[in-house]
């Protein structure tokens, strides 16, 4: 590993970064109690939590093009990046199962075999289990470096349905979601041409 | 500007009071919130084709809709509706017309009899609202205008102005502008069918579609379109905006029907903002034609409305 030529390498402690992570959150928390959600609050939330899984994972995915190409270290900080994302993966996705949907069990799985933008999500969200429940560091040498390693590349194909999830949702093409999806494809592409 | 005062008030035009109350206590609800757009007092008679559901606050009916030439989101519109001029305003009408021309709105208004219709409108997305317009049935302006006798379908078009609708630039283009949007003659003379030119007793604010909208009660809402400019009488099926767009997914009819799904997902229920359950609303099951069977339902004898969806 490269890390003589780190030009930027933050030396502060992991915890604030999940205290940061909580933050939209707690904004959220605060704004069911105190605030105002808007006319639809269960949609508003539902997307609220589903970006800030998104912009999480993208994060996540960052951190080595950042070290690779700018020199910045922040791979200590990256298994709390990742865990906050999948705080909000499994927000988003109890904010569907229980407020948008009512936990109508039988409408949400005719949504998930029927709708392919739900199929799309719900398998990014399959594809991250493995990685939040490897997360531990015993759970890394139980598993292996190498092999921990490999199984943690579920997170790009993770990543792109999440992003591609949202893109099939939306009507017409609004920018936001195209945003989002060009930054995935063009991290995921870096690794692809890093390798070629 | 021509501003004209009328010497007196005829009966007809003064505020009931029970309206005039009810606006003071919405005001009051508010905290004194100005919203853009909100405007001048309009009287309207009742209408036997009004539900007595609860209407959706004039707060969430002027801040949570869809108006793409105001942007996507649908707090853009309350956003940045505000700068959208909306006086002096022509509706040109032609086409298979007896009487083609180019009308300026207070002329057309002239003698219209403007009604409240509290309507429930479903849109297409899955959410619902009871909203309480002010306006006229479109079949008393189509009459004035003499429809020629092959004429079948009505087609509207939405004022295209970039400089004060500001979806309407932008690199990316969300629709094809105009805004268009069409019934068949029958639909368009239906009593339901009405010309919005406002809601809980004001005019029409700009993000809702001023000065004049469509409002088509058991179609899904984005027929109903808004800020008209144009009304041509034709003999053939118009083009529309979101069938033009994604035609797998929005037809010309788009008639409410729970049974015949979005492509992307269920139109079997909905959830109606604002209903009192907040955060955790339940959904309801949508009615066929948004519960104005009895009246429409006939207008599609016959038809398969799967494959006229």
């Amino acid at each position: 590993m490269a890390i003589a030529n780190l030009r930027i390498q933050p030396r502060f402690p992991t915890w604030p970064v999940y205290l940061a992570g909580l933050l939209p959150a707690l904004f959220y928390t605060y704004q069911i109690f105190y605030g105002d959600l808007g006319a639809d609050p269960a949609k508003t939330l539902e997307h609220a939590m589903g970006e800030w899984a998104l912009r999480f994972l993208i994060l996540g995915l960052a951190i080595t093009p950042l070290r690779r190409e700018l020199g910045i270290g922040l791979l200590k900080y990256r298994r709390a990046i990742g865990l906050v994302a999948f705080l909000y993966v499994v927000l988003h996705l109890t904010v569907y199962l229980l407020l948008d949907q009512g936990l109508d069990w039988p409408a949400i799985w005719a949504d998930i075999v029927k709708r392919p933008y739900i199929t799309i999500g719900m398998a990014g969200f399959v594809l991250l289990l493995p990685l939040a429940v490897t997360s531990f560091n015993a759970a890394i040498r139980w598993v292996g470096g190498r092999n921990w390693n490999r199984l943690h590349k579920l997170v790009y194909p993770a990543v792109l349905a999440g992003a591609v999830h949202y893109v099939m949702l939306v009507k017409s093409w609004p920018v936001e979601p195209l945003v989002y999806l060009a930054i995935v494809v063009a991290l995921l592409g870096w690794r692809v041409w890093r390798r070629a | 500007m021509l501003l004209r005062h009328a010497p007196d008030l005829s009966e007809r035009e003064v505020t009931p009071r029970d309206l005039y109350l009810n606006r003071r206590h919405l005001l009051a609800g508010f905290g004194g919130m100005m919203l853009a757009g909100a405007g001048a007092a309009q009287a309207a008679v009742k209408s036997p084709f009004s539900t007595d559901e609860t209407p959706t606050s004039l707060k969430d009916i002027t801040s949570y809709n869809n108006f793409y030439e105001f942007g996507t989101d649908k707090s853009d519109p309350a956003r940045n509706a505000g700068r959208l001029t909306v006086k002096p305003w022509k509706v040109k009408i032609d086409g298979m017309v007896g009487k083609p021309g180019e009308y300026d709105l207070d002329d057309l208004l002239k003698g219209m009899t403007i009604e409240e219709r509290i309507y429930r409108m479903r849109c297409v997305e899955g959410w619902s609202m009871v909203i309480p317009w002010n306006g006229f049935p479109l079949a008393s302006l189509l009459k004035r205008v003499e429809p020629q006798s092959g004429a079948k379908f009505v087609a509207f078009e939405t004022l295209v102005r970039p400089s004060e609708m500001s979806g309407q630039g932008g690199f990316f283009k969300i629709l094809d502008w105009p805004y268009v949007e069409g019934l068949r003659l029958d639909e368009a003379m239906n009593p339901l069918t009405l010309l919005a030119t406002g809601l809980y007793g004001e005019s029409l604010p700009n993000q809702n579609g001023a000065p004049l909208r469509l409002v088509v009660p058991w179609k899904y809402g984005f027929k109903g379109i808004k800020s008209i400019v144009r009304i041509s009488l034709t003999d053939k099926q118009p083009a529309t905006s979101w069938n033009i767009q994604a035609p797998q997914e929005y037809g010309f009819y788009s008639n409410v029907n729970p049974e015949v799904d979005h492509p992307r997902w269920s139109q079997a229920t909905e959830r109606r903002i604002g209903d009192g359950g907040g955060l955790f609303a339940k959904r309801r099951p949508t009615l066929p034609f948004n519960g104005y069977a009895d009246q429409v339902a006939s207008l599609y004898a016959g038809m398969d409305l799967r494959k006229f969806y």
